[in-house]
């Protein structure tokens, strides 16, 4: 399961329709290990294309040296398709590349640029197999010492 | 000639889990090559058809090395090299809208 807080979730959400008709990308990056999305980067396209994402090779650079400085990895990877479901295509299995990262897909074929509701769902990619999984969207993640202090 | 590979979470498989690894070379392709005999395996994840993979992106000292000449750029001493595979993907144009 996927639980994010809202402000992510709507944040992913702008960015698509944004970026629509071109499928728009980025991460969501948090502390190693712990399944907490915590840091929207959005990425440009390099590919500027309604069809196809790849971030750019030296923002790629930049972002895994600033993830690598804080102990980061990426929760979320996501991206929009703009004219079908919000479901993994070939291409996406085949160069999913982040066994712990969960993939969120977002569909703007509905409502484009414009307000109303879109597609958000989550999937596992691993080797080649897709999973998909609950998205559960809360007002905030539950603060990380709560859950360590647990008696 | 010691040369830091870091390698990507995807690849750790065959670095028993190591994030950097040490190796040598004084290219690219004869690092791939000395990596490959310490993590067999490795080398068929980043050439195919003796050219770096499309979508798997390989720096040294931060600049992407197909602009530095692809497998046979140089490598010296105390240089590092970043393995960072392409996050990429898409609908694809098999996926146009049915109907067209």
């Amino acid at each position: 399961m996927l639980t994010i807080d809202r402000t992510t979730y709507d944040a992913i959400v702008a960015h698509a329709k944004r970026d629509h008709p071109d499928e728009a990308c980025g991460i969501v990056a948090g502390p190693e290990g712990s399944d907490r999305p915590e840091r929207l980067v959005e990425m440009v396209n390099a590919a500027g294309s309604p069809t196809f994402y790849e971030f750019d090779s030296t923002d790629l650079l930049q972002l895994y040296k600033d993830m690598d400085a804080r102990d980061e990895e990426p929760v979320v990877v996501y991206h929009s398709h703009t004219a079908t479901e919000a479901y993994p295509s070939r291409t996406d299995i085949g160069l999913a590349m982040e066994p712990n990262a969960h993939y969120v897909l977002v569909s703007t074929r509905e409502h484009g640029n414009n307000d109303g509701p879109v597609e958000f769902r989550s999937y596992r990619i691993i080797d080649g197999a897709v999973t998909e999984e609950e998205v559960t969207v809360v007002a905030q993640l539950q603060s990380r010492e709560s859950e360590e202090s647990t008696p | 000639m010691a040369i830091e590979v870091r390698i990507p979470t995807i690849l750790r498989t065959y670095t028993d889990g190591a994030k950097a690894v040490d190796g040598s070379g004084e290219t690219l392709q004869a690092l791939i090559d000395d990596l490959e005999g310490n993590h067999p395996g490795i080398k068929d994840r980043l050439i195919e058809s003796g050219d770096l993979r499309r979508f798997v992106n390989v720096y040294i000292n931060d600049e992407d090395v197909r602009f530095m000449g692809g497998l046979d750029a140089e490598l010296s001493d105390g240089d590092q090299v970043v393995v960072l595979p392409a996050v990429a993907g898409g609908a694809g144009s098999s996926a146009q809208p049915v109907g067209r």
